[in-house]
């Protein structure tokens, strides 16, 4: 074998094994950011050896034992260290035999309560936003630093430092390698969908001509919300969020042109709708809807979706349903940006006027001052009731906010538009 | 990116109609798939019957003609396939090395056409079209 193509099979393999690897060893240290150093050791030596060597028949137990040598060492230097304190030295036997016994019992643990924890640790709430995702890449994407750098347009020593204060804070701030139970899990579990949805919404905004890696942010989403929903099966929005993350996702090849120009999805050629993601989508939220209780925020929002991917064409979407479900949407998560979505939907179902007079009660709203999408929606209704000069000052105050180059020409085009003939 | 992995076991261009893998194989078979959804590469995955069951359309001169299975000249066919998301052709290789074949099996790898591998143009052409129903 190549040795390039040695190191490509090495990286598939790491890309594969990581996360579980970091998950068993973190269960033994306790502390993810050196679990984390401790597997990439292993895979330095697996780097080192296999072009030579061949790779091993089983890769994954290979790297799995290379691992625990050093996680061993590492406690057995740590013992060492802690034995020249006296109150910390006495029975360092019985230390030692329990260390062993725990860590079979942590190479023996379920794999996926493993893997919970540890995503539940990198999207722990003591971190930034910016360093969940970046810990969430690295720990349970299989990512390398630089890749995450590429994706985020962030230079490499930048990332890689973020990556590091991480890991420090988790360790300072003594962040247990848990589940959290009772009150907490439902907190924390919305934090690790945030950082999944990032993701996602990272790679969805970037346009086709972009580099390919921050598009493949979408596609690492969708496999960490694909796993989350195999790993915590009972939550019913780990489903919503997939299925959401499924249905957006199917659209991909509709809602980009080539030159970079967004497509509406009222314009968009709907057999370029990817089906098996859809299928994967109303499957998903299917499994969220059967699993009962309130509709959270992403289960809406998938539903919401599924109305689109349902209508074969634009003209058979169900929009009285839409602005329901963003009502209920508002209840649960009420924000100005799905009352405005709301004023779009309330607007197709039941005219231009309707949604104007939910658009204009949004006109006072601080955090939408620079919203383009505020003038912008708003001068789509004026021209529907023909107040074309009206619309066209709320276009061009649009093209002024948006600071995206494309929409920006799109609605000065617009504002052109609005001219009596 | 998205691969195809096409199983092709031997004998199974001449099974008679109504063949199923045994039970063993099938949960051998059902652990892997359980891993692929764990991992989240999996994104769909089939078997279909022996070719004794199916037939072929051929064409020729703007005319099809219909060949019921088995083939007497089908060296190879497939019995099943999975379709996986991953990041390289190099992970879609790992996956299926790992496949708890049997001897007589092989795994054939396809890289699926992506709207984007097209020329700028054809995707152009392809958002333009109104997807009227067909």
């Amino acid at each position: 074998m190549e040795e390039n193509d040695s190191h490509r099979a090495i990286e598939a393999i790491w890309r594969i094994e990581s996360a579980r690897l970091i998950g068993a060893i973190a269960r033994i240290v306790r502390d993810a950011g050196l679990a984390e150093e401790l597997a990439q050791d292993a895979l330095v030596a697996a780097l080192e050896q296999w072009p030579d060597s061949g790779i091993p028949r089983n890769p994954a137990a290979w790297l799995m034992t290379a691992a625990k040598h050093r996680a061993l060492d590492h406690l057995r230097r740590n013992k060492r260290i802690q034995t020249k304190h006296e109150e910390l030295g006495r029975d360092l036997e019985a230390r030692q035999r329990m260390a062993a016994a725990d860590l079979d019992d942590a190479l023996d643990d379920d794999i996926g309560d493993n893997l919970l924890r540890l995503i539940f640790t990198a999207c722990h709430p003591v971190l930034t936003p910016e360093a969940r995702v970046a810990l969430t890449l690295r720990l349970l994407g299989g990512l390398t630093t630089a890749e995450i750098a590429r994706a985020f347009l962030v230079a490499e020593p930048a990332l890689a430092q973020r990556i590091v204060r991480a890991k420090r804070t988790l360790t300072e701030r003594q962040v247990p390698f848990e589940v959290p139970r009772g009150e907490e899990l439902a907190n924390r579990l919305s934090s690790v969908f945030e950082v999944i949805y990032l993701i996602f919404n990272e790679g969805y905004t970037a346009t086709a001509g972009e580099d390919w890696m921050r598009v493949a942010l979408c596609e690492d989403a969708l496999r960490l919300g694909r796993m989350l929903a195999s790993l915590a099966p009972d939550e019913p929005e780990v489903h919503g969020l997939a299925a959401l993350m499924e249905i957006q996702a199917s659209r991909s090849r509709a809602r980009v042109s080539h030159l970079g120009e967004p497509i509406l999805l009222l314009a968009q050629n709907r057999a370029l709708w990817d089906q098996l993601l859809i299928h994967r989508g109303l499957a998903a939220l299917e499994r969220s809807l059967a699993l009962g209780g309130a509709r959270g925020r992403y289960t809406l929002q998938a539903a919401i979706a599924a109305c689109h991917a349902r209508a074969r064409v634009a003209e058979e979407t169900d929009w009285a349903r839409i602005a329901a479900l963003y009502a209920e949407l508002a209840a649960v998560a009420p924000s100005p940006v799905v009352e405005l979505n709301r004023a779009v939907a309330v607007s197709m179902a039941s005219g231009p006027l309707a949604g104007l007079n939910l658009v204009d009660a949004l006109l006072l709203e601080p955090s939408l001052e620079n919203y383009h999408l505020l003038p912008s929606v708003r001068g789509d209704l004026l021209a529907k009731l023909g107040r074309l000069e009206e619309a066209r000052i709320e276009f061009e105050r649009a093209a002024a906010l948006t600071g995206n180059l494309r929409e920006r020409a799109f609605l000065v085009n617009r504002a052109k538009l609005m001219k009596i003939p | 990116m998205r691969f195809m992995m096409l199983m092709l076991p031997k004998g199974y261009e001449n099974a008679a109609p109504g063949t199923l893998p045994d039970l063993k194989a099938i949960a051998t078979m059902r652990k892997y798939n359980e891993d692929l959804g764990k991992a989240g590469v999996l994104l769909a995955l089939d078997g279909v019957h022996p070719p004794s069951m199916g037939a072929r359309v051929t064409f020729s001169g703007g005319k099809a003609q219909v060949t019921d299975g088995p083939f007497a000249e089908a060296k190879e066919v497939f019995g099943g396939f999975w379709i996986l998301q991953v990041k390289s052709r190099e992970e879609a290789i790992e996956w299926a090395m790992r496949c708890p074949a049997s001897d007589n099996e092989t795994i054939e790898i396809r890289q699926v056409i992506e709207f984007t591998d097209f020329p700028a143009e054809v995707q152009a052409e392809m958002q333009k079209a109104f997807g009227e129903p067909s």
